[in-house]
Formats: structure tokens, sequence, C-alpha cells
């Protein structure tokens, strides 16, 4: 299970770098979709993996799993689901004003805001 | 247990709500309650801070949980110095956006402005480093809508480029999490403090990874070079008032790194040696050279003062990279000057936007209101660029000191130099080209309607000059202060005591750690 794990992080950490590097808003946002479950799992991995135990500690317990990561996971999964939605409103809009869905600068359109002025 | 120490993440929190279900038809009432929630902020700031001038430690246990099982804020010498400035700097960035009229130019500025202020203070006073990571994101949340505000082509492009580089930081923060987690099982840094330095010398792996994570994070927050290229864009593009509001957000990056690289990983710590002297130092060197030689190559205004700002982070993380009580104490200083002279200069590349339409650093006619201007410009870029009489070149005297002795003083000493002359020439030229050669160039026939900016404008303006000014006169008491902060950060026995064994629900002291 260790190694399935690892390597479902390790298989979803690469592919979300491979596609941020696309540097296109839509391949950028999946991206990070995917490094944001990668590093989900990966937190909730942090507290050691157990299987068939709850995250109760009582004095009967003989065995059982850490209850703090899965707090901490829900937090980063709440708040990584919001920030998703607002880069992809924002990324729309940029998109809708200007044609072009290049996350980085590109040299007209640097051109053209010197010239706007703005 | 005195509970005035949540009352700087409270009290915006609620504003803010009250400001979007309430008044959200109604400026003239967000901007009151904007402004007296400010006022009020600034209070408790003081009143926070009078109480811990002594050497105290507030201690704050959330639902009276003891830690490290509950949530605490902390509030020492130096989170409560830094909720000051933030509150400071927040009444007169929201003056200007009152004074200029910026608030009205979109939706929701006031409500957006009191979150951001909470996540800023929630970031200063919290002890545990996974609220860090929250508070971050409600900073972070809150500067989204900021910096899109008022809308516009260019804006929402470096918008989404800010965001996309604040969710990887994000993301690499929760890494850094993880692997701490995994390693001490426990995410409140007094605790940490303790924990860490109990690992073995040959479990040190996992841990190294963290430290390294925890400080790359801390570097994009700060705009490290080679970690800045989300700044000059984004600072820039943003509303003038929030990128002036944003100058404190570069110090929260350099805030963690002090606080984290004292408390949990002190410099004498094996497990993270090398990690300030051998990385983090050549970093700073690097960002103060790019930020400064930027100054110089900026075609635009605010492009010149967003290179600025990452040149003065390069400063200050200089001297936090000595690690010594008298690098800190220095450090600490220039943060007070480079966020009030950053904020200042944000703004005055918005008064002189308003006064010719836009701010490329080209001969145009003479600007509007163009002689008030130049002086503010003036006073701000003689701060900025750190020539007497102003802070600058008391911060930078105090750095040039701390580092004497060391054994990188030459480059230390001759970065900080040179780059001192580079920006002083950029500043030179860009104040030239804007206000004198101004005078040269025909007025075309038909002048453009463009307005003289507002008083309160200028009243704001003038506000972060005078505290720029009075940073100068007190620099003596002031630098007491950040000395007696840096003699505190360097004996952390107080803070982990004063956290781990004030008794609370499922309080246990110290014995089993």
């Amino acid at each position: 299970m260790e190694l399935l794990i690892a390597s479902a992080i390790g298989v979803m950490t690469a592919g979300g770098l491979y596609l941020m590097l696309r540097l296109r808003t839509f391949p950028v946002i999946l991206g990070m979709s995917l490094l944001t479950y990668a590093v989900n799992v990966f937190l909730f991995a942090s507290g050691r993996l157990t299987v068939g135990a709850a995250p109760i500690l009582s004095d009967a317990a003989t065995t059982y799993t850490d209850p703090l990561p899965q707090a901490l996971v829900l937090t980063a999964i709440v708040i990584s689901f919001g920030m998703t939605a607002v880069v992809v409103m924002i990324g729309l809009g940029a998109f809708l004003g200007s044609d072009d869905d290049h996350v980085d600068d590109q040299p007209e359109a640097i051109d053209k805001t010197a010239e706007a002025g703005q | 247990m005195t509970h005035w120490i949540i009352a700087p993440v409270v009290l915006p929190a609620m504003l803010a709500a009250f400001i979007v279900l309430a008044a959200r038809h109604h400026l003239a009432i967000q901007r009151a309650v904007s402004v007296a929630g400010v006022l009020t902020l600034v209070a408790i700031a003081l009143g926070l801070a009078l109480q811990v001038s002594d050497g105290n430690i507030l201690l704050y246990r959330l639902s009276d949980w003891a830690a490290p099982f509950g949530i605490v804020l902390v509030g020492d010498r130096l989170s409560t110095g830094m909720v000051m400035l933030t509150a400071v700097l927040g009444l007169f960035v929201l003056l200007y956006a009152i004074g200029s009229g910026w608030d009205k130019r979109g939706w929701h500025f006031h409500a957006l402005f009191q979150f951001q202020l909470m996540g800023i203070m929630g970031a200063f006073l919290t002890g545990d480093l996974f609220n860090l990571f929250v508070f971050f994101e409600v900073l972070l949340i809150a500067s989204y809508g900021l910096m899109i505000h008022a809308g516009g082509n260019a804006r929402l492009r470096a918008g989404v480029q800010y965001v996309l580089f604040n969710l990887i930081g994000s993301t690499l923060f929760l890494f850094a999490l993880g692997s701490i987690y995994a390693e001490t099982g426990t995410l409140n840094m007094a605790d940490l403090a303790a924990r860490v330095a109990v690992i073995g010398p040959e479990d040190t792996v996992g841990i190294r990874v963290a430290a390294v994570l925890l400080l790359l994070v801390f570097a994009i927050k700060a705009a490290v070079v080679p970690l800045h290229f989300w700044l000059p864009s984004s600072y820039a593009e943003a509303p003038a008032p929030v990128a002036a509001l944003f100058a404190i957000m570069t110090k929260v990056g350099a805030y963690a790194i002090i606080r984290v690289y004292t408390l949990i990983f002190p410099p004498d710590l094996e497990v993270t040696s090398g990690l300030h002297d051998l990385w983090l130092l050549p970093a700073a060197l690097l960002s103060l050279a790019i930020g400064m030689v930027g100054v110089l190559a900026a075609k635009r205004l605010d492009r010149l003062v967003a290179f600025s700002v990452i040149g003065s982070m390069g400063m200050v993380l200089v001297a936090t990279a000595l690690f010594t009580p008298a690098g800190i104490a220095a450090a600490l200083y220039y943060v007070v000057h480079s966020t009030l002279a950053g904020a200042a200069l944000f703004l005055i590349s918005d008064l002189v936007r308003t006064g010719r339409g836009n701010v490329d650093l080209t001969a145009q006619p003479p600007v509007a209101g163009a002689a008030m201007t130049a002086g503010l410009f003036f006073a701000g870029a003689i701060a900025m660029v750190g020539l007497p009489p102003l802070s600058g070149f008391i911060g930078k005297l105090l750095i040039l000191d701390a580092a004497y002795g060391t054994n990188l003083v030459v480059w230390i000493w001759a970065v900080m130099l040179v780059s001192s002359l580079i920006s002083l020439a950029g500043f030179a030229r860009a104040g030239s080209v804007l206000f004198w050669k101004a005078e040269s160039v025909e007025a075309p026939d038909t002048m453009p309607d463009l307005s003289t900016p507002a008083a309160l404008s200028y009243v704001a303006v003038g506000g972060l000059i005078a505290l720029l000014v009075a940073n100068t006169v007190f620099a003596g008491p002031i630098h007491r202060y950040t000395t007696s902060i840096a003699a505190q950060l360097f004996a952390p026995g107080p803070y982990i005591a004063t956290v781990l064994d004030t008794p609370g629900k499922l309080g246990t002291p110290t014995e089993d750690h």
C-alpha cells in the first residue's frame, strides 16, 4: 500500500508539474488541480497509513489512526477548491477580454499595454 | 487570559461581513465603517504592543484547549510590532483609496480590504504553522479580489499570473507542512522548536527537506530572486492603494523567515546549518542587485517602484540572513522603513497617473498638480534610495554595521553600496524625466481633461512621508526597541515555556515531550 500511495503522489506531482509548464490557462489550471490532489494525499499520508482503524483514541482502542492529518486535508481541500474556482473565473475574464490564454506575458501584449498607457 | 489579542483578527472579519451584507449599496457607510475599524485596529495594536513591551508574552488559547492540541495565538514584541505597522499602513492606504476614489471603481473594495487586514494580522499573531498557512490563504484570497479591483485586461492578465504563482506557493507550503508533521507529529511552533532540537543526527533527512521547502515558500512571499517573477507585473498592474497595502505582504514573508528560522530552526541548529549563510544570503544579495538594476531599467514609474520593492526586500533579507541579533534588529528597522517608503511611492505613482493619464517615463507636458507631486516623489525617492537625511540611510548604515566582521563583509558592502548608487541613478532619471523635462515639452492645443489629485490623497501620502520622518527622528528609540525584539527572538525559552506550560483543557505540562 505504501508503494501505491507513494507512486500515486509522485505520478500526480509529475503530471501536474508538466501541465503547469505548458503556460496556457487551461492546462495550467488542470496541472494545479493535479498538484493539489497530490498534496492532499501527501498530507493524508503524513499521519502514517493505518487500515481499518477509527481516528478515535479511547482506553479500549488497540489501534487508531491519526485524526489530525484528516482535519488538515479537509481544510486544504476546501481552500484549494475555492482557489481553483477563483483562478478559473479570473482566467476566463482575462481570456475573454484579450482573446489570448497565455499565462506568461507575450511581447506584443506588453507593447499594447504600454501604448494603452494603463 | 486576555482576549484582546484575537481582536485584530476578529474585528476586520466582522466588519467585512457587515460591509458586504448590510452596507453593500452605501459607499458612505462602507467608508465610515472601514475607517473606524482601522482606527480601532491601530488603538488595539498600540495596546497590545504596550502590553508586551516589557518582554511579556501574551498567549491566547482558542476554546481554552492547551497547546499543542489546540490552536494558539501568541503576541510577543515582534508580532505585535508588525501588527502595529500593518494597522498604521492600512489607515493611510485606506484614506488614499477614499480620497482618490479608487474604492468607487469596483465592488466590495472595503470588504476585501478588511479581509486582507484580517489575514495579515492573523499571520503575524498565530503560533501554529498550519494556521500560518490558513491566514496566508485568507490574505491571498482577499488580495486576488483587490488585485483585479476595477478590472481591465492588463490587470486581469497580471491577476492570473499572480494567482497561479501563489497557488503553487500554497501547494509547496502544504508539502512542507506534511513533511514537518510526518517527522515531528506537531505543527505548533513552540512544540516544534522543542522537538526539532531532539531529532538525532541520523534521522534528519525529512526535517531538512521540510526546512528547505518552508524557506522556499517564504522566499516566494518575500519575492527573493529567483522567485520574484510574480511581483513586478502584479504590483504594477494592481490598483495603487492595493499595491501600497501589498507592501506589507512581502514583509509577511520576511516575518515568517525571521520567526521560523529563529524559533524552530535556530541558526546554531546542526540540521539546517548552511541554509542561511550558503543559500539565503547570496539570494538576498542577488535580489538587492537585480531589484536596483530593474529600477534603472524600468520604462514605467509603477514598474520602477515594484523593482525598488524587490531591491528593498533584498536589503531586509541580507540583514536577516546574517542571523545575528544586530542583523535582525537592523532588518526590523529597515522593514518599517521599506514598508512605508514602498507604499508611499506606489501612491505617488498613482498621483502622477491622475495628473497626466499614464506613468510612462517619457517627457510629456507638465503633470496637473506637479509641484506637490514632485515634492512628495523627491522625499519618497530619497527615502527609498537611502540618502540622508531620511530613515533609509540610517537603516542601511545599521545593516552595513551588522555585516561588518562577518565572512562575507566584502560582498555585502560592495553589493549594497553599488546597488544604492544604481538605484539613485534610476530614481534621479525617473524624477527628472517626469517633472523637469515636462517643462521643455510644448503643451498640445487640446489638453486632455485631467484633474489635480484630491486633497485627501495628498494627506495620505504626506502622512506616510511624515511617518518616514518620524522613523528617522526617533531612530534611536526605534532601533533600541528592534534590538530588544531581536534579543527576545534569540532567547526563545520564555516563548516556548509560555505556550507549552500554560495549563488549559487537556493540559499536561511538558514531561511527556
